[in-house]
């Protein structure tokens, strides 16, 4: 069943897909419309999936790799619906709203899911491990979506043409302040979800070993990360710049993921 | 009646073009007295405004060569201009004019500054003496056509003025205005409205630099601001999220190194410069550091130009108006124009009839009462009935366009020429041999 409603959700996401494609090219007010509803429909059937898959398991922990792809997505749309309230604005969609569905697609229709089975699965570190982790790529993710509207606003406003459906996006300002403010959020979920790990892995191993890609990925994704807030709060570093590191943060956290399938002490194993 | 007129304005040209043909208000009395020195032109008028500079005369026959005007006064490479210029006669010209008075065409249509600028430009033109007969005549007229515009069409009413243009612009990059710092460097009209917008739209603070102090603090203590000397000028700069800047600097006074100086020191927080200068205060070059927006008056145009829209019916209203009043125009000079003819002709038919009269009375001795009215009326009557014809067609030519030349004729057939300048031309005579 989880699989059912998590197919559910991927249908009211891919709504947001095409607005998100859509809207790179023309306004269309029916799209608008339709867009928000439609994403929050998924969210709730993403929810009863993950809660559901939980249940299932028996186990708080996400035990294998497409609930967890399932549960990021989650956490980035809850980011983005924190941003809507916030800022009342959608425009962070068009970044949001196509990863969500990727993450949502790959959970929803791989066959067979990776399971995790290193020792130490059901303590509540691991947990925390995770959950902060992920919280803390939602937040990267979403700064990173931020920067790149903030390079197309910025063009729009160097250019000096009135670019259609991009003079719809927020101020420049705005977008720069949701960037910030996910980044700053994100700071101290990814720094927390680390040490858990670290915690997780002492436990288990009783060391934790520097030269694992999984572990070395991760440090480099979390001084990209530190960088960023570094030059951000000390220069005011924005815009193209802040966009690069941004850029380069997301490429540091998509590969520490992908460590996943080579890492010695955080593998997948396949059940 | 000979008007013509050369100009460039701001859709013509690009303001790289227009701020090198930009004549500074102090140099516009010489200027205009050259203007109305060159050969051929009668009467002068310059009109040098941010979007625009045009040269208005009225010339004698065959009119004058204003671009030659233009290349001995400025003395640039005529190629740097000249495709940019545009040349207007007779009726052309008046329509021009009027539409240029009325708010047609300027670069937001209907926007009231530009009737004031006219009018500046007349004054001082008349204050120079360079305008005095034909050129006041339509310019008189040009101020009625624009009130008539204002007062019958909407044009003027929803005019969307570069200041609140300015203000979306300042939204579009800082969100809510709240809290801006504004610094306005140089005073100005322009200036002053786009500051009053930004303040109504929530900004905090106005700073004020002026090369003379005193009017910066005039204006400073006008909007509850701070009056800055200019020395310090870069020093506080960085102060302000939004400069407008309108000084009358022949050169950029914010450059580059100005921009990445200004950066630094705000933690790269974006700036907006709002340049109205023409020429320009801001290095073009400043747009291309990151966080720093540049306007300057043209692309506050293209900015302008989303809303023109809404307007172009009402302008259309006014169009026609424009053209009403062209034709009214141009019928009442060109009637005015004949009239002398017409006098004069009579006055010298009427000359030679009592000369006539006089030679034979002589001859025919002393002459009964009767007599005398019946000669009277013989010789009046053949003298109306010749004349009847000419004076008509004069008249009714007075609309058409070959007006000028018939005028010329019937002064050359009966030798009305030298009289007629001594009545209607005395005073531009006596400016041409000054």
């Amino acid at each position: 069943m989880p699989i059912l409603w998590l197919r559910v959700a991927l249908g009211f996401y891919a709504v947001g897909l095409i607005y998100a494609l859509v809207a790179l090219t023309r306004r269309s007010h029916l799209l608008n419309k339709v867009a928000l509803p439609a994403m929050t429909l998924g969210m709730v059937f993403q929810f009863v999936s993950l809660t559901e898959a939980m249940l299932l398991s028996g186990q708080l922990t996400l035990t294998s790799v497409h609930n967890s792809e399932s549960f990021l997505a989650f956490l980035v749309m809850t980011g983005f619906m924190i941003v809507y309230l916030t800022y009342r604005t959608t425009s962070p969609g068009i970044v949001v709203f196509p990863l969500v569905f990727v993450l949502t697609f790959i959970a929803a229709t791989g066959q067979q899911p990776f399971l995790l089975t290193s020792p130490g699965m059901r303590t509540g570190w691991l947990f925390a491990h995770i959950a902060l982790i992920f919280t803390g790529y939602a937040a990267l993710f979403l700064s990173f979506g931020a920067s790149l509207l903030y390079l197309v606003q910025e063009r729009s406003l160097k250019s000096k043409k009135d670019a259609g459906m991009m003079s719809r996006l927020p101020a420049l300002e705005v977008i720069d302040q949701i960037g910030y403010r996910s980044l700053l959020l994100g700071f101290p979920f990814m720094t927390l979800g680390l040490i858990a790990g670290t915690v997780v892995a002492q436990a288990t191993f009783g060391r934790v070993d520097f030269l694992d890609p999984k572990v070395l990925l991760s440090v480099l994704m979390w001084a990209v990360y530190m960088i960023m807030l570094y030059t951000r709060w000390n220069a005011g570093w924005r815009g193209r710049r802040a966009a690069y590191l941004a850029t380069g943060a997301f490429v540091a956290a998509v590969v520490a993921w992908a460590a996943n399938y080579f890492s010695t002490i955080h593998r997948f194993v396949q059940s | 009646m000979n008007f013509q007129l050369i100009g460039i304005n701001h859709k013509t040209a690009p303001v790289e073009v227009r701020e090198r043909l930009a004549i500074p208000e102090p140099r516009l009395p010489e200027a205009l007295r050259r203007l109305a020195e060159h050969p051929g032109v009668d009467e002068g008028l310059i009109l040098c405004t941010c979007n625009r500079v045009e040269m208005w005369a009225q010339t004698r026959n065959g009119g004058a060569d204003l671009r030659a005007f233009l290349r001995n006064y400025f003395l640039l490479d005529p190629a740097d201009y000249e495709p940019h210029l545009y040349e207007y006669r007779e009726q052309d010209a008046i329509r021009h004019l009027f539409r240029v008075a009325a708010s047609l065409d300027s670069m937001v249509v209907g926007e009231p500054q530009i009737l004031g600028q006219v009018k500046q430009a007349y004054a001082t033109a008349r204050a120079v003496g360079a305008v005095h007969s034909q050129l006041d005549l339509l310019l008189t007229r040009a101020f009625a056509v624009a009130k008539r515009v204002r007062n019958e069409t909407a044009v003027g009413s929803s005019a969307v003025s570069v200041a609140s243009v300015a203000v979306e612009l300042a939204k579009k990059i800082f969100g809510a205005l709240d809290g801006k710092h504004v610094y306005l460097v140089g005073a100005g009209k322009m200036s002053e409205l786009a500051a009053r917008h930004l303040l109504a739209h929530g900004a905090a603070a106005i700073l004020v630099a002026n090369r003379t102090y005193e009017r910066a603090t005039q204006l400073a203590a006008r909007f509850n601001g701070e009056a800055i000397r200019f020395e310090e000028l870069y020093n506080t700069c960085d102060r302000a999220d939004i400069v407008i800047t309108s000084t009358g600097a022949p050169r950029a006074i914010f450059r580059r190194e100005h921009g990445e100086l200004f950066l630094s020191r705000r933690k790269n927080r974006p700036m907006f410069f709002i340049d109205i200068a023409v020429p320009r205060d801001v290095d073009p070059e400043m747009n291309k550091l990151d966080g720093i927006f540049v306007y300057d008056i043209d692309d506050l145009q293209q900015a302008v130009s989303g809303h023109v829209a809404d307007r172009r019916k009402e302008a259309e209203r006014a169009e026609i108006i424009v053209n009403i009043e062209v034709e009214r125009f141009q019928a009442r000079v060109q009637a005015l124009d004949v009239v002398p003819t017409i006098v004069s002709l009579q006055d010298h038919l009427e000359t030679i009839r009592q000369a006539e009269i006089d030679r034979v009375r002589g001859r025919l001795g002393p002459l009964s009462p009767d007599q005398e009215i019946a000669l009277e009326k013989l010789t009046r009557g053949i003298i109306n009935k010749i004349m009847h014809t000419p004076i008509t067609t004069l008249k009714t030519a007075a609309r058409g366009p070959e007006v000028t030349t018939l005028i010329d004729v019937v002064r050359r057939l009966f030798k009305l020429q030298e009289k007629a300048e001594e009545t209607t031309l005395s005073s531009r005579e006596t400016k041409g041999r000054g």
